[in-house]
Order: C-alpha cells, then structure tokens, then sequence
C-alpha cells in the first residue's frame, strides 16, 4: 500500500474531467522506462536523419548543418531501438543502462 | 388550460423531448429498435425545426466519440442505440464519465447477440453498467418523454456534469404509441438552463482531456468519479421535484405501488411494471398481500430509497430481465442481495429471470412468481429462476 506522503493527488484535489494544462506531457519524464540507450559513432553518421524520421516518440533534435548530427532527447527517449534498427549505417549502438 | 395528450409513438415522443430541450448536435447511428428516434430527429433538423447539428456517423464508436467531443465543447448532446450498437459504443461509454462529459443517450434496450435477437430485454444497458453513467428506467411513453428532459437538466447540473442513460423497452414500449402531453417548449426552457459547462474545449483556455494515469493517479481519478456519480442522487431528486412542482407529473428513484401490508414485493425495473400491477390489482382482490417496488433510478443504486420502499416485506421477488452467465442471479438480485445482507429486518430474497429476447411477460407469470417466492426455502435456492424455460 502507498504512503500518503507518496500520494501525487488526492481525490479531493483532483480537476474535474481529470484535465491538465496543455503541453504537460513535457514534465511526464518517460526516458526512465528506458533499459538500453542509443549511443552514436559520429564517425560512421551520414547525417541522412533517418533516426529522426523513424524514432516513434520524436526524441532526436537537429543539431544543424555544422555539427551535422540529430542528438536524443534521453529525458523521453524510451530505449525501443527502432534508432538504431533502421540507421542504414549501423553507427547506433544500444547500449544496456547501468541499474 | 391544461395540455391535452396526443396520441404519439414513444420513439417519436423521446424525439421531441430532445427537440423541446433545443440540443444542439445529434450524433448516431441507425439501429433497431432505436431507430425511430434518430429518424425522426434527423427529419426536425432537416425540417428546421430543431436548430441543431446531426452528424450520421459511420458506427456508434464514432458517434459516442462525436457525442463526447461535442459535449467538451459545451453543445447540449444527444444520442440514441441499442443492443449491438451500445456493445460497438462500449469502449467510448466508459471514457464520458471521468471526462465529465454530459452526454444524454436513449438505449432502447435490446438483447445482445448470440443468437440474433432484435426484441427486448436488460442484457444491453447492463453491458455497461459500471461504466459511471447516470441510468434511468422509463415504464410507460409520458415517463420516457419526461426523463428525456430530466436527463439533460440533471446531466448538464454543473455538480454533476456526467452522462445519463434514459433506458426504454425496445418495442413493448419504444414502438407502442399512448397519450402523451408534450410541455410547452418555454416551460422546458425555465426548467432546463442554457448549459454551462463544468469543463470546456476552449481555444481561450486551452486544457487537455483524456489523459493518461499512471499507477499514482488511476485510483484516486476513479474513486472521483465514483463520488460524483453517487452525490448524483440528491440532484437527480431535486431535479424530479422541481419537474413535479412545474410540470404536475411527480417522479421517485424508487416507485411502489400497494406495498402498504405487503409481505411479498415484487421489485423490477422498466415497462414490465405496466402488467406487473395489473396482476398486482387482481392478486389482491384474492387477499394476496403482494406490491412492487420499481426502481428508476438504476445509477447511482437509491439504496435509502430502496431500502425504505421494501419495509416491511418479508420477502422480496427481484425479477431480472438479464442473464448473468455463470454467476448465481440476475444482475438487480446480485445487487438487492448484496445491499440488504446487512440489513437488520433481512428479508427473504428470490430471483426470477423473464423476458429474454422479446418473450413475452404475462400477468401469469407475476402470480407464478408471487406463489414461488413464498415456498418455504425458497430463498435459499442456489440459483435463479428462469421462468418458462422450456427444457
């Protein structure tokens, strides 16, 4: 059972509808589901974008025309790998998270 | 002078409650026996006599989908089904009530399938029975235009703002035309307020709805809406006599009928109540001491109400018009049960099951019941009654 010092809301302080302010998904911090993380060779990136394209939760940023790479966002980054799966030169590399 | 009643097909009636309480968006989806009331709504909005938006959507998903949009953006809604498509609707009739959505919806109850069915009975609305919806049980055709008002009056009350279910017996009633008044569309307008809604879509004030709750939050957002739906019951009773005191029709949770004296209450719900004091009236010319106990109000349970209707019977014959597969009872005897189990004066309990798929339910049968629930022990059968099964 859950302490009360756990509790996020209460039921009486809860809004009704159970609405939010827009935009709130920002604070849900979802890269702690995370198990292994992409980690890039910039060596071998191309800068082609296609982790950008396919990362299914958008977490990779355009770092521009000169650093030419896209960097994840670890904070939303859920560690599915898809990155690394369709990255055509094999330059992302999974690596487990240390517990 | 007082208002004259017309001779009005109950579908046609529930129809025009929505025309007099102005809606704006209709949402639905054409499915027997609920048919006729979007038909005929369709037929008021083309005509221009009802000023709203009707949306033929592509399946009940889609309309109950529709329905709790168009709530967020504060149009006064409604929606009618039945059986199958209140099934296909399922998944969005849970998600209305924590959303505080007050969408007022018709079922016009059905069986479910299998075997294909399209007559009445209970199995419909009790598919979603714990889904947080407001459910109301209508006997006859000026009760089913009466409630239609109510429910949007309740519903849209901003300590309530929860979906109401007006629930009307596919054909028996829904089809059948009876006198009814129909109120002056400015009484409806002083009994039913402009809605303002609890909680908007507004571009001014953005909000997100439907969100996401994780394993901190699911429980407290359920027992809010739980709460909600229970302190329902005192709106829904202020509601029923305020509309008693402008409209001189007075409407209880709980209704009885000559239960003064009675040792054995028959209690139902729905338009079978109609035969059931027929039956009533003639059993106690025998001397039988029998009454009923109707309850309209299915969600939130009137346990008080109930509880206070019953007192005195030392035994209550619950009849069901829904099979629950492989639990002990019908559905409104799993409840009664549960809730005077703990009751001092506890009386002896049977069930009955009637009324499957269309089959008819006679004045036969109430005796038939009246007689079963008082052979000693009856109460302490292990399971329901099925009353003319044929096996």
């Amino acid at each position: 059972m859950p302490r009360e010092t756990d509790a996020i809301m209460k039921v009486k302080d809860l809004p009704p509808g159970f609405t939010a302010e827009p935009g709130s998904t920002l604070e849900f911090k979802t890269g702690d589901w995370r198990s292994a993380r992409p980690v890039l060779d910039r060596e071998k990136c191309i800068y082609c974008g296609f982790c950008y394209i396919y990362c299914p939760d958008g977490v990779y940023q355009d770092m521009g025309k000169d650093e030419k790479w896209f960097k994840p966002d670890l904070d939303y980054c859920k560690g599915c790998g898809v990155c690394a799966q369709e990255c055509p030169k094999k330059c992302i590399e999974m690596v487990l998270e240390e517990v | 002078m007082p208002a004259k009643p017309i001779g009005l097909e109950v579908s046609l009636a529930v129809a025009e409650a929505v025309r007099l309480c102005d809606a704006d968006v209709v949402a639905a989806y054409p499915i027997t026996p609920q048919t006729h009331i979007v038909e005929h709504l369709s037929e008021l909005v083309a005509d221009g006599k009802l000023d709203a938006a009707y949306i033929p959507v592509e399946s009940e998903q889609s309309a109950m989908s529709s329905c709790i949009g168009s709530a967020a953006a504060g149009a006064r809604t409604f929606t009618a089904t039945s059986s199958q498509g209140l099934a296909l609707m399922n998944e969005m009739v849970y998600i209305a009530p924590t959303l505080r959505t007050p969408v007022v919806m018709a079922i016009v109850n059905r069986a479910l399938s299998a075997p294909i069915n399209i007559w009445n009975d209970h199995s419909d609305i009790m598919s979603v029975r714990d889904a947080g919806w407001i459910a109301l049980f209508a006997e006859n055709g000026q009760e089913a235009l009466d409630l239609t008002i109510l429910a949007f009056r309740i519903a849209e009350d901003r300590r309530v703002s929860l979906p109401v279910s007006i629930n009307i017996d596919g054909f028996t009633l829904s089809h059948f035309i009876e006198p009814v008044i129909l109120p002056e569309i400015e009484e409806v307008a002083a009994f039913l307020p402009p809605f303002d809604p609890l909680v908007k879509l507004d571009i001014a004030k953005p909000i997100s709805m439907g969100l996401l709750a994780m394993p901190e939050s699911y429980t407290e957002a359920r027992k809010a809406t739980d709460d909600v739906l229970l302190g329902s019951k005192a709106v829904v009773k202020e509601a029923f006599a305020d509309f008693g005191k402008r409209f001189g029709r007075e409407y209880r949770t709980v209704e009885t009928y000559r239960t003064e004296g009675a040792e054995t209450v028959l209690v139902m719900m729905g338009s079978i109540a109609e035969t059931a004091m027929t039956a009533v009236d003639e059993m106690r010319a025998q001397g039988e001491k029998v009454g009923i106990a109707r309850i309209r109000l299915w969600r939130p349970f009137p346990v008080e109400e109930f509880k206070a209707a019953v007192a005195g019977a030392r035994r209550l014959a619950v009849i069901d018009r829904h099979l629950v597969m492989g639990a002990p009872d019908g559905p409104v005897a799993l409840e009664i049960k549960s809730l005077m189990y703990a009751d001092e004066r506890r009386p002896e309990i049977t069930n009955y099951i009637v009324g499957l798929g269309g089959r008819d339910v006679t004045r036969e049968d109430f005796k038939y019941i009246t007689k079963k629930a008082q052979e000693p022990g009856a109460h302490v059968r292990p399971r329901y009654d099925l009353v003319g099964v044929w096996e």
